[in-house]
């Protein structure tokens, strides 16, 4: 069977976009670009327009205009910057602690733990992903009320939980974007190849030096891969906060009071973590991490 | 400020119907006329459409009752539960529910937004006499002597408390407000900006010198005060709710000793430990009523709906099961634990109803008369409350 014949006879469609080449990389493009450009672009435009829009004050219905209102309210409302704050530590201390735990267990499994342990480990990373989000927040709450779980294992000792407050919000949020933290992390340290090891060891590195001159340096683009989950997920997370967090507020909370009722507000106040995701970007790459992923 | 309003609200709709101080019964609606869009109303009955979408509060549309209305009418109802006025409003101007169960702070919005349609009472003939004169031609769903709405019930948003803890029955409300309460931390309150109407109500009781006479006609001192109150609340607070689960849960998993709370919540939490009570400063509470949207599809199956729930029997079952005083009193004489239920809930004692102050949009027209100030409106309670959490 010559070429030819392939194309001209038994894939039509094929010698069809070979000979049109345009038509080719529109076909190729034109789904994605339709996602990119139709809903995440435009849907993203749509709220940064209704910042600038106000309210009826009656209806609370949305009327176009032009305001700078909603900017200037969440700029000087100490209850938003208080509550902005208050968010970018809680993202910052759910990514530190999940970098913590996640490179010890990572080290762990790709280096010393056996092939058993490792599958085993792997999966139990995973396996809280396949639950619901939802659920998992609702099971933190029903672990941390008065008379739960928590409470009720550590009576023996005396020790009693904080009660619903930032501490266990961010216990929360570690549980939830943990995995995402822990596989990048886990893989890169993977591929780190054996005679690294062998070689920082015969120079006369102990172990928390190898780990802290060889392994930290080799891992930082992974590490950061895994801190932009777990840092925008936890900005714009308010359901933690709502279920495990007591009277505790995030910028996600007020976003949420506001869709319904100002939603020019909460568009405007959705801008500040994004801004705090592009500064959070922006500083990343200066350490010449993102060329690296 | 309100002209503009009132100008764009008349570009809105092609023609506005004005029609000033004829609205029927209560004396809140005789003086304030507001300007609504022109919404055509339902002349007479068609065919069923088949379906019904409605937007209730938790325990409203239960089986027990609508399995008989869709075998009845054909119309497969499709509920849908919202835990807060403001997240109703924002379901029904998506377009796609037929009728909601609007308590008067959703009402008036909707109505004035032109989301929902003037009523056509006489398709609804259970809507009769029995109907608790208290709760036909208010200002939230009567507004310039047009019907909006078909009353369901209505009832208090109570104190409830862990009486293991407390030993008894709080006589005020100050346990939930004062720092110096012994339940610091093992409190909740309502998570919406209604919530501060509660706080003018602790506070008309408390401190009369700030002259409030009506929760929901704050001037900007009022309603400065009532953050004020509010803000320290927020000290003593455990959580704020507005998630009926996160709230049961709350109360029985210990985390919250007093609050505010709802009759069918107490029942649901099915503990033995739980009661509510009416403090003496009185309370805010809820009148809600059926209201059609503007653009529904299935107008006949609505109004067999409205028609349906206004039996006395099917409007008693909502009120027993949501906890509140029916608003078809007809059902109070139908059986002797029917006459218990409404003496419970005081459905026929208008004078306990006196002491509730239904939830009500607040507008810059202060509904309690005065015209010397300007009032709070709905938007600027919106931003106080933002403040309140910090």
């Amino acid at each position: 069977m010559s070429t030819k014949s392939i194309y001209k006879g038994s894939r039509p469609i094929s010698s069809f976009l070979l000979r049109k080449p345009k038509v080719r990389l529109i076909s190729l493009l034109s789904l994605p670009m339709t996602w990119i450009v139709g809903v995440y672009i435009v849907s993203l435009f749509l709220l940064l327009i209704t910042a600038f829009w106000n309210v009826d004050p009656f209806t609370s219905r949305v009327r176009p205009g032009f305001t700078l209102e909603n900017f200037i309210l969440i700029f000087t409302v100490p209850a938003y910057i208080a509550t902005s704050i208050r968010t970018l530590f809680i993202a910052l201390s759910v990514t530190a602690i999940c970098v913590l735990l996640a490179v010890p267990l990572g080290i762990y499994m790709a280096k010393i733990a056996n092939p058993r342990l490792r599958n085993f480990l792997a999966v139990a990373i995973t396996l809280p992903l396949w639950a619901g989000y939802l659920v998992k927040i609702i099971a933190m709450r029903l672990v941390f009320t008065e008379e739960g779980f928590f409470n009720w294992f550590m009576a023996p000792f005396g020790i009693r939980g904080p009660g619903f407050s930032i501490p266990i919000v961010i216990l929360t949020l570690t549980y939830l974007w943990f995995p995402y933290m822990a596989l990048p992390v886990y893989t890169a340290i993977r591929q780190i190849p054996p005679n690294l090891f062998d070689a920082s060891s015969d120079m006369g590195a102990k172990g928390f030096t190898t780990v802290y001159r060889v392994v930290i340096p080799l891992i930082v683009p992974a590490i950061i891969a895994g801190s932009v989950f777990t840092f925008s997920l936890s900005l714009g997370d308010y359901l933690a906060a709502r279920f495990t967090g007591g009277a505790t507020q995030m910028i996600g909370s007020i976003i949420a009071a506001n869709i319904n009722l100002n939603p020019p507000v909460a568009a405007a106040y959705s801008m500040i973590p994004i801004a705090f995701v592009v500064i959070y970007l922006m500083v990343a790459r200066r350490t010449g991490s993102l060329e690296r992923m | 400020m309100k002209g503009k309003k009132l100008a764009i609200l008349s570009a809105l709709s092609a023609s506005v119907l004005i029609i000033s101080g004829c609205s029927s019964g209560s004396d809140e609606s005789s003086g304030v006329a507001i300007e609504v869009p022109d919404v055509p109303m339902h002349e007479a009955m068609g065919e069923f459409e088949g379906e019904l979408n409605i937007v209730n509060w938790s325990g409203f549309v239960e089986p027990a009752w609508t399995d008989k209305f869709t075998a009845d009418t054909g119309c497969k109802v499709n509920p849908r539960v919202a835990g807060t006025s403001d997240e109703m409003v924002t379901l029904m101007r998506t377009g796609q529910y037929d009728i909601v169960s609007a308590s008067g702070d959703a009402a008036l919005r909707l109505i004035v937004g032109g989301d929902v349609q003037p009523l056509n009472l006489d398709l609804i003939p259970n809507f009769s006499d029995e109907i608790a004169a208290g709760m036909k031609g208010n200002i939230y769903d009567t507004v310039n002597g047009k019907p909006y709405g078909v009353p369901i019930g209505r009832g208090a948003n109570l104190l409830q408390y862990n009486e293991d803890v407390t030993g008894g029955a709080p006589e005020s409300w100050d346990v939930v407000w004062e720092l110096d309460t012994p339940y610091k931390g093992k409190i909740t309150a309502y998570d919406a900006p209604i919530y501060i109407a509660d706080a003018a109500v602790y506070l008309m009781y408390h401190k009369p010198e700030l002259g409030i006479q009506n929760p929901y006609a704050l001037d900007e001192t009022q309603l400065a005060a009532a953050i004020d109150l509010l803000k320290q609340q927020n000290q003593v607070i455990g959580e704020y709710w507005s998630d009926p689960v996160a709230q049961i849960t709350s109360y029985v998993g210990g985390n919250t000793v007093v609050g505010t709370s709802w009759e069918v919540l107490r029942k649901f939490a099915a503990q033995d430990n739980l009661k509510t009570t009416l403090p003496v400063e009185g309370s805010t509470g809820w009148f809600d009523s059926w209201l059609v949207s503007s653009t529904t599809k299935n107008i006949n199956c609505a109004y067999a709906w409205m028609d349906y729930t206004s039996k006395p029997d099917v409007n008693g079952a909502i009120a027993v099961n949501f906890g509140m005083a029916p608003a078809n009193v007809a059902f109070c004489a139908s059986s002797p634990e029917a006459q218990a239920h409404c003496d419970t809930f005081f459905a026929e004692d208008e004078e306990f109803i006196e002491r509730i102050w239904p939830w009500t949009t607040p507008i810059e027209t202060c509904v309690d008369g005065r015209k010397d100030v300007k009032c709070t409106s709905f938007q600027e309670w919106t931003n106080a409350w933002a403040t309140v959490k910090g």
